[in-house]
């Protein structure tokens, strides 16, 4: 897995002890500062005086349950991000946490990797510059404003969904995008395809950015997702 | 409660008693009325000729003195059918006449009065009454004229004695055909809550009786009836759900552990250990999709989704899911074309997008021409045609039509039918990856819709129809209806 900034600090709101405690456990592995409450009220109380970077709340907790602690959250002028687990996890269940406040939802049972990306995009998010009008990755550089991508002294020509899948991959440099969040935000689709759809979207990419220069940039993470970044690093 | 009990209570008994006591109160008035106009009828009769009479006699009297009178007198009360006379002598004398005694008291007043009287040729108990005028003559002399007033009694009698009947056949109808008529709405019903009973015992194939009449009941009947049919529809699909749930996760469950065991059991190295945990967790994500599949197309079957719909064009949809499947189809040495017109719907976006999805997967899948040796210097077009798979979104009436067409082997006309079924997977598709749900999703959302989902002969190929209403103006106004409920719950 990738390092992680070491001041990351998570709130873990779930009140299956097990699962929690699994969270917990591998969040701490990749260098996340992670706490765990156990209730709707312990976490709200937590949530609000602690200093999270982003709170993963279970939709449903004892005491109080995930949509109204968010609720109460952002009534109180809380905006640390938030992402929901659920085990509803139908289109309308997700519409309706994000509604409430949620700013990323992810149905159970999910992959480990799914959610640490997950996570990593929200961390990142907060705080963050604003919406930059160009990045770069290496020598690699998209322009949002004139739609252009060039690599070195070439100019890349793309498909406009390859560049907007161009421009979500480097818009989140040196993370790991999964599969699930490529379709979410670059096709807006909420469903789970049956084949490996994406895979093929990116190998097309690929076939532009990456062929015939020396370094690829664009990695496949194996049982996770896709990352851009400039090799070293 | 006793079944006296019980038809009393009806709404249709009280509703007749109401409406007898009504009809009784009618009669009775009607009655009434005529009974009084018919007295004050013949009372008026009976003044105006007694009237004449006393003026034609006093007449006499004052021309041919005292026995022209008695004469007169004696002449008329002889006549059959005569009124009553009697002449007093001012001592109170009777010297003519035909009434026999009369009340005491009468011929002292001069007017009019109702009296009793006997006949002057009756029997002692033969008493009537009469209504009489006295008028003094002059010398003292007193003229009774007067006219028997059994006519009017007997009118009267006969009067009284229909308004009787009348009450009396109207209570007895009315009541009679109560009874009848909230007997048998209460049969009826007894029959529907006997129905409803069973099905609440367990048999939700019992249905309600419906009449031939049309009535409001049968109405109803034939509402409940129909509400019944949806449940039993919907109990049935959650019983083959669970049902396959059972049978066919089962199988991959016992494949994933079977793979443990044998991992566990067998490796010798980390790397084996490894690829044993990759596949299980390969094999878990089956798992997951194919539960995630089952529970989307329960949603759908149930109405659940409802709630989330909004107007858009399935010309959008169409492209949308060209533009993201056309490298894999490509990868799959085919080709993904899309022809839209604008076909505006009204549904749930994001299922129906699937469910097209579904179908492009299918056709990407198993839409391939069959592996027969073309013959050579076969036409070329004829080949790269037949790799062609087309999305089409279009207007058909009311309808919108997504299909989508390949050149595939098809699906054989038998089969269509059950290939939409869940779990399903036709002969030629078992060695191909895939849950088997595809179809079965795409219908559930098509029926989610109020449309269906055809599989037609593409000759050759397959072509996998959604049919779905298309948006209408009503279903505009529906659709800003429903948009203010997300509102109020965020």
């Amino acid at each position: 897995m990738i390092a992680t900034d070491p001041q990351m600090r998570l709130l873990i709101i779930e009140d299956d002890r097990e699962s929690a405690d699994y969270l917990v456990k591998a969040f701490r592995e990749v260098g996340y500062v992670a706490d765990l409450a156990s209730d709707g009220e312990e976490g709200l109380a937590m949530a609000d005086s602690g200093d999270y970077d982003v709170l993963v709340i279970d939709r449903m907790l004892p005491k109080r349950d995930g949509l109204s602690l968010i609720g109460v959250l952002r009534e109180k002028g809380n905006r640390t991000p938030v992402l929901i687990l659920s085990a509803l996890g139908q289109v309308d269940d997700r519409i309706k946490g994000l509604r409430a406040g949620g700013d990323d939802y992810l149905p159970k049972p999910y992959s480990f990797a799914e959610l640490l990306a997950r996570v990593e995009v929200l961390s990142r998010r907060r705080g963050g510059p604003a919406e930059e009008t160009s990045y770069r990755v290496g020598d690699l550089e998209l322009d949002r404003l004139s739609h252009r991508v060039a690599r070195g002294k070439d100019e890349l020509t793309l498909q406009p969904r390859e560049f907007r899948l161009l421009e979500y991959l480097m818009k989140h440099a040196g993370q790991v995008v999964t599969r699930t969040m490529l379709l979410e935000n670059v096709w807006d689709y909420h469903f789970d395809p049956q084949t490996n759809v994406i895979d093929v979207h990116i190998s097309r990419l690929r076939s532009k950015i990456d062929k015939g220069f020396e370094r690829p940039l664009l990695h496949t993470i194996r049982g996770a997702g896709y990352m851009i970044r400039d090799g070293i690093r | 409660m006793t079944a006296f009990g019980k038809l009393i209570r009806t709404t249709a008994f009280r509703l007749t008693l109401v409406y007898l006591f009504l009809f009784a109160l009618f009669a009775a008035s009607l009655l009434g009325y005529f009974a009084w106009n018919t007295r004050r009828l013949i009372t008026e009769q009976i003044t105006s000729t007694v009237g004449a009479e006393t003026g034609e006699i006093s007449d006499v009297f004052g021309r041919r003195g005292l026995r022209g009178l008695v004469f007169t007198i004696e002449n008329r009360a002889l006549r059959p059918g005569a009124n009553l006379y009697l002449v007093t002598t001012p001592a109170g004398q009777a010297i003519a006449g035909n009434v026999g005694s009369l009340a005491p008291g009468v011929m002292a007043t001069t007017g009019w009065s109702e009296t009793a009287y006997r006949r002057l040729d009756e029997q002692d108990s033969a008493v009537h009454r009469a209504l009489v005028r006295v008028t003094e003559l002059s010398g003292g002399f007193r003229l009774l004229i007067g006219r028997d007033l059994e006519e009017r009694r007997r009118m009267f009698g006969i009067i009284a004695q229909a308004a009787q009947w009348s009450v009396l056949i109207v209570v007895v109808l009315g009541l009679g055909g109560g009874i009848f008529v909230a007997r048998r709405v209460l049969r009826r019903i007894d029959a529907m809550t006997g129905t409803t009973q069973l099905i609440m015992s367990g048999d939700l194939s019992g249905r309600l009786p419906v009449g031939r009449s049309g009535d409001e009941l049968d109405r109803l009947a034939e509402n409940l009836n129909a509400m019944l049919e949806r449940i039993e529809a919907l109990m049935m699909g959650l019983k083959e759900v669970s049902d396959n749930i059972a049978h066919d996760l089962k199988t991959p469950l016992t494949r994933l552990r079977n793979r443990a065991e044998e991992a566990l059991a067998k490796s010798a190295s980390e790397s084996e250990y490894r690829s044993a945990l990759e596949r299980t967790i390969e094999e878990s994500d089956g798992l997951i999709r194919t539960f995630n599949a089952l529970l989307m197309i329960a949603r759908a079957e149930s109405g659940q989704a409802r709630g989330d719909m909004d107007d858009f064009d399935a010309a959008e949809v169409a492209n949308g899911i060209q533009e993201l499947y056309e490298p894999l189809a490509e990868d799959g040495g085919m080709s993904l074309h899309v022809r839209t017109v604008s076909a505006p719907l009204h549904g749930n976006r994001e299922l129906i997008s699937q469910a097209l999805a579904n179908l492009v997967e299918n056709a990407i899948k198993y839409g391939k021409p069959a592996a027969a040796p073309q013959p050579l210097g076969a036409d070329a077009v004829a080949a790269a045609v037949s790799k062609e798979i087309l999305i089409e979104a279009r207007r058909d009436g009311d309808r919108v039509l997504l299909s989508v067409t390949d050149h595939g082997p098809g699906i054989p006309e038998p089969d269509r039918k059950h290939a939409v079924e869940r779990f399903v997977r036709l002969e030629a598709s078992r060695t191909q990856p895939g849950s088997g749900l595809g179809l079965s999703l795409a219908s559930a959302v098509a029926t989610l819709h109020g449309g269906e989902l055809r599989l037609t002969d593409a000759n050759p190929g397959l072509s996998a129809i959604l049919a779905i209403p298309a948006r209408t103006v009503g279903s505009d106004r529906l659709a800003a209806q429903t948009s203010d409920v997300p509102q109020k719950v965020a």
